[in-house]
């Protein structure tokens, strides 16, 4: 117990990082997650097949490969364009923003799916009705889509979050000093890795937890109209 | 063109053009079908027992019995809630820091790391299909029990030919999901030293200092396993779903 508390700063510091990975990588995930969707719903044949192809790659690789994959490959294929193109020297792409890119490539699969099925739960009278009062399609998404996307996508959104946070610990094997990263060095350094990594245990149950609580609590208020008085 | 200018210039395409070095890798061809049995020794050994574990514990939670419910709402909500690399970690290198641990029977299984990994992978992946089979035991008619009853079912014969059969069906789904998710978890083997797919792409990628070349190789071998049990669980649900699909002419 003495030595937990002798190494908090420093799991600490794994903490901060982990959280941060986080939120980046959900950010990314949202993104490509939007751009997935539109590109499934859309039209034109390509994008379906483009969009398809990235569900069922991510779907087929587990996570830690994609990332070593990202991790290694992606830094060399950078600079291999790099010095054909011309337009950038060599870049090294560091654990974290190799990191986040895997996570949010990986998570931004499961993302167009969760889109996806809420945009399409969204009766299409509303979109009809907005179009015919002549909004536009930045106010029709802001107004009108936005607001029931969030709704309808948010219960598989907090499963998406949720496996989000443990999936950042896979990092820890490309070397970044995230949480488990900390805790296995610490717990080394101690020699009481199971100590240690119980702490790191309870701390990912606290932040699910956490997040679990939220993520409910603004489910309820995305879908207070719902509830009976 | 005789043999050799062929090998030379398959050789050549392998060297520069192709985005692994197949050539290279075909040498090694053992070493990625170790890699493989091992995944899949690990996947199909641990999903076995997981749903065996899951089956009871389910039934336990949907019957919502006083304080096993509670117990078992723990056990899933801890492995969850918690990455399987941790989970891992702290079997395999954690358990060493206890002397009763070392001294006892428990040592010549937790000193190995396909134990270890075996292990954990039961637990993580049971907590996950527990959670599974209770949406199902839950989502049963209750119109289907109420028959049964009144029947005369007694409650193992209720439970054994009403409830699990058509949980089972109802599951179908959601498990084939929660198997794929597995066959995501073994590469944690990787990280104990156990040689499965990834821990062979590793071997070979350290043997001629590749940056990642084996790991393409490993995501194709990863992706034909997926698509095996993607393929399987379809024909599965065909053959249990045939009552609900429409009639073809």
């Amino acid at each position: 117990m003495e030595a937990v508390l002798q190494f908090s700063p420093f799991l600490l510091a794994g903490l901060k990082v982990t959280i941060a990975l986080s939120l980046v990588s959900i950010m990314v995930a949202v993104l490509l997650g939007l751009l997935g969707a539109w590109a499934k719903l859309s039209g034109s044949r390509r994008t379906r097949r483009i969009a398809e192809l990235y569900t069922t790659l991510v779907r087929g690789v587990p996570d830690l490969v994609l990332m070593l994959l990202l991790y290694f490959g992606g830094q060399m294929a950078l600079n291999r364009i790099g010095n054909a193109t011309g337009l950038w020297d060599y870049v090294e792409l560091d654990a974290f923003t190799a990191g986040f890119l895997a996570i949010g490539f990986i998570f931004g699969s499961y993302m167009t799916e969760t889109f996806r099925g809420a945009f399409l739960a969204i009766p299409r009278g509303q979109i009809e009705a907005g179009i015919a009062i002549g909004m536009s399609g930045f106010v029709l998404f802001q107004r009108i889509i936005w607001p029931q996307l969030v709704r309808y996508a948010l219960p598989s959104f907090t499963n998406i979050w949720l496996s989000l946070m443990k999936t950042t610990a896979l990092v820890s094997v490309m070397g970044l000093e995230d949480l488990v990263y900390n805790g296995y060095a610490a717990g080394k350094t101690t020699h009481q890795p199971f100590t240690f990594m119980f702490v790191v245990l309870i701390a990912y149950l606290v932040m699910t937890a956490v997040s679990d609580v939220g993520l409910r609590w603004l489910d309820r208020r995305y879908s207070a109209h719902l509830q009976r008085a | 063109m005789s043999f050799a200018d062929l090998t030379a210039a398959l050789k050549e395409i392998s060297e520069t053009w192709s985005p692994f070095d197949f050539m290279l890798a075909a040498k090694h061809v053992d070493l990625f079908l170790l890699g493989l049995r091992n995944t899949i020794l690990l996947l199909v050994g641990s999903l076995c027992l997981a749903s065996l574990l899951a089956i009871p514990l389910a039934a336990v939670r949907a019957a919502r019995t006083p304080i096993f419910n509670t117990c078992v709402l723990a056990y899933t909500y801890l492995f969850r809630g918690t990455p399987l690399l941790v989970q891992v970690y702290m079997l395999y290198y954690g358990a060493a820091q206890f002397a009763f641990v070392r001294d006892s029977f428990l040592w010549t299984v937790l000193r190995e790391p396909w134990w270890c990994a075996f292990i954990c992978m039961i637990l993580c992946s049971g907590a996950y299909i527990t959670e599974v089979f209770r949406g199902a035991i839950e989502a049963v008619p209750r119109g289907e029990i109420e028959a049964a009853k009144a029947c005369g079912m007694s409650e193992a014969k209720l439970f054994r030919r009403i409830t699990l059969p058509n949980a089972f069906r109802s599951a179908l789904p959601a498990y084939a999901n929660e198997v794929i998710f597995s066959a995501h978890a073994t590469v944690i083997a990787s990280t104990i030293t156990i040689v499965d797919i990834l821990g062979a792409a590793k071997h070979f990628n350290n043997k001629y200092y590749l940056a990642f070349d084996g790991f393409i190789i490993a995501a194709g071998l990863y992706m034909l396993i997926v698509y095996a049990i993607t393929r399987g669980f379809r024909f599965w649900e065909g053959k249990w779903h045939r009552h609900l699909s429409r009639v073809h002419a």
